[in-house]
Formats: structure tokens, C-alpha cells, sequence
């Protein structure tokens, strides 16, 4: 069986105006809209193309987090993933903790692939599948935003700050998603319905034998601070003035 | 003493900009001793350049031909040998640093601060969260090594006018080949490098074409600025990944920021917010860029750039 796991964390929507709380302790989440992370839906969205090019026969939807996170994955189901697996884990979990949690399902599952989203767009790590690959002492291809398989190798292209890299991971290996690696399908009704259908598997974080307390201590979160709203002009000429004026120009 | 040891990026035997900026992080750590890992085919210019930067104590060049081109998988073994006896293990917060150090991190079991704006002591720092709409402070377990990543933007180039001993330490390290480059397709240009540019020009879907695109370029030109791009720009094909500003993309504190076309959305103002003055040039005068913005002109970039231009 070739089979791809795809992470899916659940997150503030991405349209969602994050706000602090008054007292520091969090973002306000009461009443907020929650969605899959969008690196992750693009990482499911590639799963199920690699599907449909006949490279992979089964694509497993995996969550680290609060019961809730379900939504998400029944979300991913009815996008086309054929199983899901929750691994209940209330609080804050680190990116090592789920890097770790991930390691033990790829030990059951024996999947050829990993995607994950390059990063969560709450805590902003950039981290799951990096340690997952090393973890797993496997290979791994960050950004990608092309990822073709040819037999048991995996030619990634990645999105670095020089351009586009490619490079030759051997399979199985750990991908992560960047932007423009696809544009994930919308879900169709009828997907949701057949979605009730599909197997999701809860599974507790303590059966795993992981460790996963936090190391690192959020003392508090605050706003950013903001930048002074400046001035209107009313031409380019007035424009190029203020630049000269400052040495800009 | 806090040990540091900082990774050095480089390409075609030039020290990455960005290396500068994790020295000056580095150095306030309280009573931090920094050293620089350069791990090259050759090297000898990287680490000389590393070695010249105020405040390294010691550089630290691993050759091997298997070390360029960068792979994280290869390069990460011999880093976490490297950071043996080091407190702290820092690289900077490019698509390099992101790569490699998380894999650093899980080799040598230690936690990885993403993305350090500020050091508060040698177990607390800030970090921004949620886009840039959050800051939080993280503390560290004191006695436990740390890998962290350097918000590049945050900080200052530490000066030059050091002169550290070179050392070149054996390691015996094997290293997997199951991880190969193939190539690589940069568009080489005389700008100024986006990460670290004292002035950008900017581009957003507003310019509606990769042909009406080029329309930044003269401007840019006059002001000897990097050209980056809104995300919308990039998705739409007008412009490179690699120019993309934000959230996701990269994250600048140019003197000079001019947002043309560009609406400002959170993503791309994450990206923006430490620019000492930003130029907001959009047709429509609700935009939220012009929130944000020192400097706003609304009207038909079309018209206006080409005036600035001739005016500059």
C-alpha cells in the first residue's frame, strides 16, 4: 500500500483579525472562526493529486490537537482523504511533541510521503516537519511548490530566497508546502455527506508513550506595536520633496 | 559564559548578509562568547568574511565538497556535532535557516525559538506570532541548549573590524546521501539583495500584468532599490517567489519601503512593519496600507509612477 500522511492543524481562520486579550494570556478565540491551516490543505490538495496520477492508493488525514480539531478532519475527508486519525492532545503542543506523535503513526502506518504545511499560521514555527524527518532519519523537502515521484524518488522544487531549487529526495521522505504548490479544491456537499462514512480514528496522546510537555513557557502575549499613521499627498511632486527632504531620494 | 554558535549561510563563496544581523542577536546574550560554523566546499572567503565580523571570538570551517550545495539533511549531522558544548545554536530566519535548523534542533533534542526579535536574558525572548498581530515572550528552561532562528529584520549588522582565529576542527560524521541537489534557477541581477536592501520597491496585483510589472523596475532603478512583491503579484505570476514580502515570504526593514498597487493586507504588513518610512501608492484611498504608511498618495500608479520617476 502507498500511502501519504497529511497533517492537518487546526487554526484561527486565516480571515480571522487575530486580537490579543486584555490580560495577555492568549489570543481571543471565543467566537472565532477556526479552519484547517492553509499549508495543510495544500498538503492534502497534493496528496490527492498524487492520488489521481496513480502515485499513492491511500491518504491518511492526521491532527495533533483538542477533540475539536475532528472538524477539520472531517473537512479533510470530505476533500478526498479516505481515513483520519486524531491524536488527542488538549493544550499547548510543541512542534518537537507533534514531530514525535508524527513519528510514531509514520512507524504504524509505514507511510512513502509526509505532507505537512511549512508552517502553522498561529505560532508561526516552521518546525513539524523538519524534526519529524530527522527524527525519522529520512529526508526532507521544505517549500516545496512542485513535487513530481518518479519509482522511489521524489524530485522537489523548493521555494528558497535565491529562487527556485530542485532537489532528489529518496522515498519515503517528508515534503512540506508553500504557497503556490497548488490551489486546494473546494469541498462539494455530497463530499460531506459521504465523509460521516469514513473511518477517524481517535487515538490518546497518552497511549503513544510520547512526552509531550511543553519545554518552552509563554510568560505572555501582547499587540504589536503600531506604526503612526502618516500623511496624505496630493501629488508626486509633493512625494518627492518629503523623500528628498529625508535623504531618500 | 554563554556559548553561542551561530551557522554561517553563504553562496558562491559569499557570507549571507543576514550572518552579520544573528551576531549582533548573539551578542546580547548576556556574557555570550560567539563563535561562527562555516561548512563550505572551500571556504576560506566565507570564513574570512565571518571572521572579520566585531564580536566572533572564533570561526569554526568544516570543507567538505559534500557542503554545496546547502542540504539541511547533510549539513544538520555536522552542526549538531559542531554545537557540542554550546548553549545556543543560532541561524538566520531565511528559507536556509528555516530549513536547517529545526532539523538541528530534533538532532540535538533541544527546543527551537523561531524567529528571536528581541533577547530579554539567556532564557527569554520575544517572538512574533499570528502574522505579526502578536507578540509573545517565551522562556526557556535555564541549563538546556536552545537552537533559535534570528528575525533578520529585527536586527542591526554587528560592525565589522574583528579578527578571529580560524579553526578547522575534524569531524567524523557520516552523512546521508539520500537527499541531492539538482539545480538550482536564480535570476541573477546587479539589485540590491530584497533581504537586506536599504530601500525596496514593491509591486502588487494592482499592476495587473508580469509586463506592466516592469514598470517598478525604472523606479527602483532611480532610487538603487530591490524590487519585492505582494503575494497577490506573485500567485497571479508577475512576479518570482523569491521577491514575495510577508507573512510567508520575507520579512524586510528596508530605510525605504514604496508599496505600489499593493492593498496591505495583514500578511504583507508582517512583512513590512520595521521599514523606517513606507510610500503607500494605490488608486483606492481605503486601502489599509495607507494605515500604516508615512508617506500616501492615492491616484493611478499608472500616472503617478512614471511622474515620480522623472522627478527623482
Amino acid at each position: 500500500m502507498r500511502r501519504i500522511l497529511v497533517g492537518v492543524k487546526r487554526v484561527i481562520d486565516y480571515n480571522v483579525r487575530v486580537r490579543v486579550r486584555p490580560d495577555g494570556s492568549g489570543v481571543v478565540t471565543d467566537g472565532v472562526k477556526m479552519s484547517a491551516n492553509p499549508f495543510d490543505s495544500i498538503a492534502l490538495e497534493e496528496a490527492l493529486r498524487l492520488r489521481e496520477r496513480g502515485e499513492a492508493d491511500e491518504i491518511v488525514a492526521v491532527s495533533v490537537g483538542p477533540a475539536e480539531s475532528q472538524q477539520q478532519l472531517r473537512d479533510a475527508l470530505a476533500m478526498g482523504a479516505d481515513r483520519a486519525i486524531l491524536v488527542k492532545a488538549d493544550g499547548s503542543i510543541e512542534p518537537p511533541a507533534v514531530a514525535r506523535v508524527l513519528l510514531e503513526l509514520v512507524k504504524r502506518e509505514s507511510p512513502r510521503l509526509v505532507i505537512l504545511g511549512k508552517q502553522a499560521i498561529d505560532d508561526d514555527c516552521n518546525q513539524t516537519g523538519q524534526m519529524l524527518a530527522a527524527f525519522w532519519n529520512r529526508p526532507q523537502a521544505t517549500f516545496a511548490s512542485k513535487i513530481e515521484i518518479q519509482g522511489e524518488v521524489a524530485r522537489v522544487t523548493r521555494e528558497v530566497d535565491a529562487g527556485l531549487e530542485m532537489i532528489e529526495v529518496d522515498l519515503p521522505a517528508v515534503c512540506t508546502t508553500d504557497l503556490r504548490l497548488n490551489e486546494p479544491r473546494y469541498i462539494k456537499l455530497p463530499d460531506i455527506m459521504k465523509a460521516k462514512k469514513k473511518p477517524l480514528d481517535i487515538v490518546e496522546l497518552a497511549s503513544l508513550g510520547v512526552d509531550a510537555a511543553p519545554v518552552l513557557k509563554v510568560l505572555k502575549h501582547e499587540p504589536p506595536p503600531q506604526r503612526q499613521k502618516g500623511i496624505m499627498l496630493k501629488d508626486a511632486a509633493e512625494l518627492v520633496a518629503a523623500l528628498k527632504q529625508k535623504g531618500l531620494a | 559564559m554563554n556559548r553561542v554558535l551561530i551557522v554561517a549561510e553563504h553562496l558562491d563563496g559569499k557570507l549571507n548578509a543576514a550572518v552579520a544581523k544573528c551576531v549582533s542577536c548573539a551578542a546580547s546574550i548576556p556574557d555570550a562568547e560567539i563563535s561562527i560554523a562555516v561548512l563550505a566546499k572551500d571556504g576560506t572567503e566565507v570564513s574570512a568574511a565571518a571572521a572579520a565580523i566585531h564580536g566572533v571570538k572564533r570561526v569554526l570551517l568544516v570543507k567538505n565538497p559534500a557542503n554545496e550545495p546547502a542540504l539541511a539533511a547533510v549539513l544538520a549531522p555536522q552542526i549538531a556535532r559542531l554545537a557540542e558544548g554550546h548553549g545556543f545554536v543560532l541561524g538566520p530566519s531565511t528559507t536556509y535557516g528555516k530549513d536547517l535548523m529545526p532539523r538541528v534542533a530534533a538532532l540535538l533534542g533541544a527546543p527551537q525559538v523561531s524567529d528571536v526579535m528581541a533577547v530579554e536574558s539567556a532564557t527569554r525572548f520575544r517572538r512574533p506570532v499570528y502574522a505579526g498581530n502578536a507578540i509573545a515572550t517565551v522562556e526557556a528552561p535555564a541549563g538546556r541548549q536552545i537552537v533559535a532562528t534570528v528575525r533578520v529584520a529585527s536586527w542591526p549588522a554587528a560592525p565589522q573590524g574583528g579578527a578571529a582565529p580560524v579553526e578547522s576542527p575534524a569531524l567524523d560524521v557520516p552523512l546521508p546521501a539520500s537527499t541531492r541537489f539538482v539545480s538550482v534557477s536564480a535570476a541573477r541581477s546587479d539589485r540590491p539583495d530584497l533581504q537586506t536592501a536599504a530601500r525596496v520597491v514593491s509591486g502588487g496585483r494592482a499592476l495587473g500584468s508580469a509586463e506592466n510589472f516592469r514598470l517598478i523596475q525604472g523606479l527602483a532603478d532611480r532610487l538603487g532599490a530591490a524590487i519585492g512583491a505582494s503575494r497577490a503579484a506573485v500567485d497571479a505570476g508577475y512576479a518570482p517567489n523569491e521577491m514575495q514580502v510577508g507573512q510567508t515570504g520575507k520579512i524586510i526593514s528596508p530605510e525605504l519601503y514604496v508599496a505600489i498597487g499593493i492593498s496591505g493586507a495583514i500578511q504583507h504588513l508582517t512583512g513590512i512593519k520595521d521599514a523606517r518610512t513606507i510610500v503607500a501608492i494605490n488608486k483606492d484611498a481605503e486601502a489599509p496600507i495607507f494605515e500604516v504608511a508615512d508617506y500616501g498618495l492615492v491616484g493611478d500608479l499608472f500616472t503617478l509612477v512614471p511622474e515620480i520617476e522623472k522627478l527623482l
